[in-house]
């Protein structure tokens, strides 16, 4: 199998994340779903670094965001496929 | 499946198993530090554990003071130890405590005597220990006969995907095999601690877990916060990882128990587990030098420590295992990992092939290999303390 640019821990997530360096806006990144290893393509929208998070849906303020099948937060501003998901547009909802 | 089931360790008195055979040197308080840091410089293979507190504590806060203290003298990687205390009483009590688990221990008080005195006895004593403990030889022992800890720090994504499962593929493997395990982190379970419960063995023992919690919720986050711990909670470092949220946070830290095995109990801070083979959750702080110097306390001799970004701790008596699946750390910081599983992203290592490969690590840790933070140097001794002093 070819080596992803981003992995998704479970079918019903909507954010994966980046696992290399150096990804850039307008690159199309190899997907891969580790609970089942299905795949997908799609494009980031701007350079995000490893280990961070895209938006794998169009999501709206106030939609929660999941992640290992989870409630992780919920979105601070809206949310285009292939954004950049991080601390600007998600907010835990604990604190 | 690793298939080797056996390791080279130290049986101790009480039949409990070591992988290291340090002659510790430890202060009852903080103004016996430099007493025993002079005695641990006179005398070659003993080791010093300075630490801030032991005056004027009481109530919990004094019980997990000697509980710390008495489970480190105590922890099979101790051959045995010299404990010096400004006044006899307190000192004997850990003494007293050490010695139930039938190894070499001696107290010696400051008071009426003074520091040099006191290290020159203390000296000669530790000098005695040290002929000993050095004449004690590695034996085979079963792998069941391994406590091993975790703790993961410097968490980011690459954790829950990577680092952090491959403790819980470990765990998966070796739980059912009969050794203890212990994870805890109170606070960086927020979020997930309703996932955490069902992972008890009982509605009981779920039940104590919530309970310990939400005392954690309601005494420490409640009582202290200011606006919220978005500051503290995730790190700066685990917000530069990627990490958003402490619930995103806290579900990569539960990976770390595997995916089937059940905890039998809760423990309090530096509790030592009481219910045999299995894996235990311990009440404790996230701040990664404290949580692993509790759980030394409890008697584990091997920790594994999956870490994203780096984290370098070490601990003077435990062996702390690194892991990373970060290739960015696995470039820039390499000295401080032992285990590296990049290749779960890449897609090219199976969690299943990264658990036996932490599972090796453990054996060679256990034989004598010393670990990344070993060789380093880190020795990073913290007591947890509860509450402000009398």
């Amino acid at each position: 199998m070819a080596i992803p640019q981003l992995l998704v821990h479970d079918k019903s997530d909507n954010v994966g994340v980046v696992v290399v360096e150096n990804l850039k806006a307008g690159d199309e990144m190899f997907c891969v779903v580790t609970e089942d290893n299905s795949d997908f393509t799609m494009v980031a929208r701007q350079d995000v670094p490893i280990g961070h998070k895209v938006a794998l849906a169009d999501l709206k303020e106030g939609d929660t965001i999941v992640k290992y099948g989870e409630d992780i937060g919920r979105v601070i501003a809206p949310l285009a496929t292939g954004d950049h998901v991080h601390v600007h547009n998600l907010k835990t909802k604990r604190w | 499946m690793s298939t080797q089931q056996t390791f080279m360790g130290y049986r101790r008195e009480n039949g409990r198993v070591g992988v290291r055979n340090y002659v510790a040197i430890l202060p009852l308080d903080d103004i016996s530090n430099a007493a025993c840091e002079a005695v641990a410089n006179n005398i070659q293979g003993t080791i010093g554990l300075p630490h801030a507190y032991g005056r004027l504590q009481f109530g919990e806060d004094l019980d997990l003071h000697f509980r710390t203290m008495i489970g480190t003298g105590s922890n099979p990687n101790v051959a045995a130890c010299v404990v010096i205390g400004i006044e006899p009483i307190w000192t004997q009590k850990v003494v007293d405590g050490i010695a139930a688990t039938g190894k070499p221990v001696a107290g010696f008080a400051i008071e009426k005597n003074g520091d040099i005195s006191t290290i020159a006895e203390a000296s000669r004593k530790a000098k005695e220990f040290v002929h000993w403990a050095t004449e004690q030889q590695r034996e085979e022992c079963d792998i069941s006969d391994l406590w091993i800890s975790t703790k993961c720090g410097e968490s980011d994504t690459t954790s829950g995907i990577g680092s952090n499962p491959t403790v819980g593929n470990m765990y998966d493997k070796l739980i059912p095999k009969g050794i203890c395990g212990v994870f805890g982190e109170t606070s960086e379970l927020t979020g997930a601690e309703h996932l955490c419960a069902k992972r008890a063995i009982s509605p009981e023992i779920g039940e104590k877990f919530m309970k310990t919690f939400q005392a954690y919720q309601d005494d420490v986050i409640e009582a202290h916060k200011t606006t919220d711990l978005s500051d503290s909670q995730p790190t700066k470092g685990n917000i530069e990882g990627g990490l958003s949220t402490i619930e995103e946070k806290a579900f990569g830290n539960l990976e770390k128990i595997g995916k089937n095995v059940s905890f039998i109990d809760v423990l309090g801070p530096a509790e030592e587990p009481e219910k045999g083979p299995g894996l235990y959750f311990m009440d404790s702080s996230s701040a990664a030098a404290e949580c692993v110097t509790l759980m030394a306390a409890g008697g584990f001799v091997v920790h594994a420590f999956p870490t994203g970004q780096g984290n370098i701790i070490g601990n003077p008596i435990l062996p702390v295992v690194k892991i990373t699946a970060n290739p960015r750390t696995m470039r820039t910081m390499s000295e401080h990992i032992d285990v590296d599983v990049t290749g779960i992203l890449t897609r090219e290592l199976t969690m299943d092939q990264a658990g036996d490969k932490l599972i090796d690590m453990i054996i060679k840790t256990s034989n004598g290999r010393m670990t990344a933070a070993e060789a380093l140097g880190h020795k990073e001794f913290v007591m947890t303390k509860l509450y402000r002093s009398a």
